[in-house]
């Protein structure tokens, strides 16, 4: 039996995230003994999916329908629905993006069954054994899924990107999914754009500075943007700044906010709850900066600085200026 | 017009700087900690409030839970919420299971009389993360769905929804009834009131026993990842620091 991958494409290739589920589709496929197969969706995928073959695909299923113009996410998951009454996959994986994860709770709830987010790891089996995330990746679960076709997503960022050991080439087939008028009722009529005022944006900079409930108030944040601005990066938040209205939710860092990915990120005043590390697990080299010696943040950062964050933050900005003037 | 509006909400603790698991590695060991509901379910909760206020109607709350879930919905009551609903579980259940039984009671609700226009989900639950039971109750009542939601607006019995994207926001407009799962940063929640707290510990709290369906997604145990556990180089305590600091930041390639 076939494993079935939802593959999300952008600029002629399947994108980073699908990249990773694909690899995780091939082992869990090699074990189960049948090949990887395909579904993209948009009358633009066909030359993402004539290359899926490097990445180990045997057949790439390409959906066409004016319904699929635009995003329509139960559209999306009456396309997969139909795919899993066809091909009888032995597993649907798809990447565990917002609009994947959202397709495969619609083909869960129309074809009825289980559906395990954001997977790390997945074996075939009746039933096929899983470890996914929980608390946004502070805890694991190691569980059971069961079903006649298994469905998973891969959290992303959790699998390496491996190429295929024999690519071949793979088979392009087009079809056009039966959609309901109801499946098209919800589908995005519109786009605005957000004015990032030319800034870099959280989720992108290289360095982010967050500020905490140790910073006091609204005032307080400007050192802080002081620092990420001499460092040509952005300004974070965590969840007790935003509800004290001294920050938008957009700045903030975690498991409810943004999740961040910086080569450097400098935490001042954050205790260091689980909730806010789901969100900067991604960080290379974390430098708290906090008064506690004792705080969570110190036990999970590689730099610690100890010390009210009102002198050091403004030392450390100094200390840049003098370094870049010397 | 006014809106009849249902929120769905989740009681989990609140795990702090590390997550102890019981002895069994079934849950977290919650002796020592309070809860709450995710942040996303409380934007939920307040928006429901603002569009009642607004447009007028009324409110509810609902939760699976186990009996102290009822703390929860006197939270969510406290904030303006009018009646709750407590279906009593005293084990998770998977994500399929949950949808099920809250399906079950808005029909029973709609059995006698209550039909909702609007119904809350948080984009997913802070513990299990399943994504999912949103979208499955929607199917189950044949309603349109949009997650993920940012902004929500109801006029002329349709809800226009905007979803964050990157660099912008996708606008879907939903016609009554329907179902949204919302982010936090939908709104900014209020502070409970004291007279708030006062007035719902009268409100009205219905509890149901659900049927306990067997899991399609079977948790077998629960595992800490390994603790990153580097425990900090101290570079130096106050602004003496600085010189330290600036080194780091070259060895990051920052400077
Ligand atoms: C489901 C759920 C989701 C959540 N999602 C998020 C999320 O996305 N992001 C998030 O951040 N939180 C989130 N939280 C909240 C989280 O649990 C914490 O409550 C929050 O992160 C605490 O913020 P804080 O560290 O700024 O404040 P505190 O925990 O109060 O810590 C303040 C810190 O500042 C230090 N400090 C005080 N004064 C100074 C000073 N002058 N100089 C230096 N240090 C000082 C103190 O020693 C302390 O360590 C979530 C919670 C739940 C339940
Ligand atoms: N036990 C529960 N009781 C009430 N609502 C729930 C429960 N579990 C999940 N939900 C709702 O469904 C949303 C998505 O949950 P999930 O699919 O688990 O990520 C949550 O944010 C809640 O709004």
């Amino acid at each position: 039996m076939s494993v079935l991958v939802l593959v999300e494409h952008a600029a002629g290739g399947p994108d980073d995230v699908s990249r990773q589920a694909l690899t995780l589709a091939r082992g869990y496929a090699e074990a189960a003994g049948g090949p990887v197969e395909a579904v993209l969706i948009g009358a633009d995928a066909a030359a993402a999916a004539a290359g899926l073959g490097d990445l180990g695909v045997a057949t790439a299923h390409v959906a066409v329908h004016d319904g699929l113009a635009a995003y329509a996410p139960q559209a999306w998951g009456r396309t997969l629905a139909e795919l899993i009454e066809r091909l009888a996959p032995a597993a649907v994986i798809a990447p565990g993006s917002e609009r994947a994860t959202e397709a495969m709770a619609h083909a869960a709830a129309i074809a009825d069954l289980p559906l395990a987010a954001n997977c790390i790891e997945a074996a075939p089996g009746d039933p096929a054994t899983v470890t996914r995330l929980r608390w946004g990746g502070s805890l694991l679960e190691q569980a059971r899924l069961h079903g006649a076709v298994k469905l998973l997503t891969v959290a992303p960022h959790a699998v390496e990107v491996q190429p295929a050991a024999a690519p071949g080439q793979a088979t392009v087939s087009e079809f056009t999914p039966a959609l309901h008028d109801a499946d098209v009722v919800a589908r995005v009529s519109e786009r605005t754009h957000t004015d990032t005022g030319g800034g870099v944006s959280l989720a992108d900079a290289k360095a982010v500075v967050t500020g905490g409930r140790g910073v006091g108030s609204a005032e307080g944040f400007a050192p802080i943007q002081a620092l990420a601005a001499a460092l040509g990066g952005a300004v974070g938040c965590s969840r007790a700044v935003t509800i004290a209205g001294w920050r938008p939710h957009t700045d903030q860092v975690g498991q409810t906010g943004t999740k961040i990915a910086p080569e450097i990120y400098i935490p001042c005043g954050v205790s260091g709850a689980t909730q806010h590390m789901a969100g900067c697990k991604g960080a290379k080299r974390i430098l708290a900066i906090n008064t506690d010696p004792d705080a969570p943040i110190v036990a999970n950062a590689d730099y610690a600085v100890i010390g009210d964050l009102h002198e050091v933050v403004p030392a450390i900005t100094a200390e840049i200026a003098k370094a870049r003037g010397g | 017009m006014p809106v009849n509006i249902l929120c769905c909400v989740k009681r989990v603790p609140m795990t702090g700087g590390r997550i102890v698991l019981t002895t069994d590695e079934q849950a977290i060991e919650t002796r020592h900690l309070g809860f709450t509901i995710s942040p996303h379910e409380e934007c939920g909760v307040e928006e429901a409030v603002r569009l009642v206020e607004q447009h007028g109607g009324s409110s509810t709350v609902l939760t699976l839970g186990p009996a102290e879930a009822e703390e929860q919905l006197r939270d969510a009551m406290a904030l303006g919420i009018d009646r709750a609903i407590l279906l009593l579980a005293d084990e998770e259940f998977d994500g399929q299971a949950t949808a099920r039984a809250i399906v079950e009671a808005i029909e029973a609700e709609r059995a006698a009389g209550t039909e909702y226009d609007l119904i809350f989900f948080g984009n997913e639950s802070a513990d299990a993360g399943n994504y999912q039971v949103g979208i499955r109750v929607a199917h189950a009542l044949g309603r349109p769905c949009a997650t993920g939601l940012k902004g929500v607006a109801v006029a002329d019995k349709s809800v226009r929804c905007e979803q964050e994207v990157p660099g912008g926001r996708d606008v879907y407009t939903l016609p009554l009834p329907a179902v949204v799962a919302v982010k936090e940063g939908l709104n900014l929640p209020r502070y409970p009131s004291v007279p708030g707290r006062m007035r719902a510990k009268r409100k009205p709290l219905e509890t149901r026993t659900p049927a306990r369906a067997g899991a399609g997604l079977e948790k077998v145990r629960l595992v800490v990842p390994e603790s990153q556990g580097k425990q900090a180089q101290i570079l130096g305590r106050g602004p003496e620091a600085g010189p330290a600091v600036v080194e780091i930041l070259r060895q990051a390639g920052i400077l």
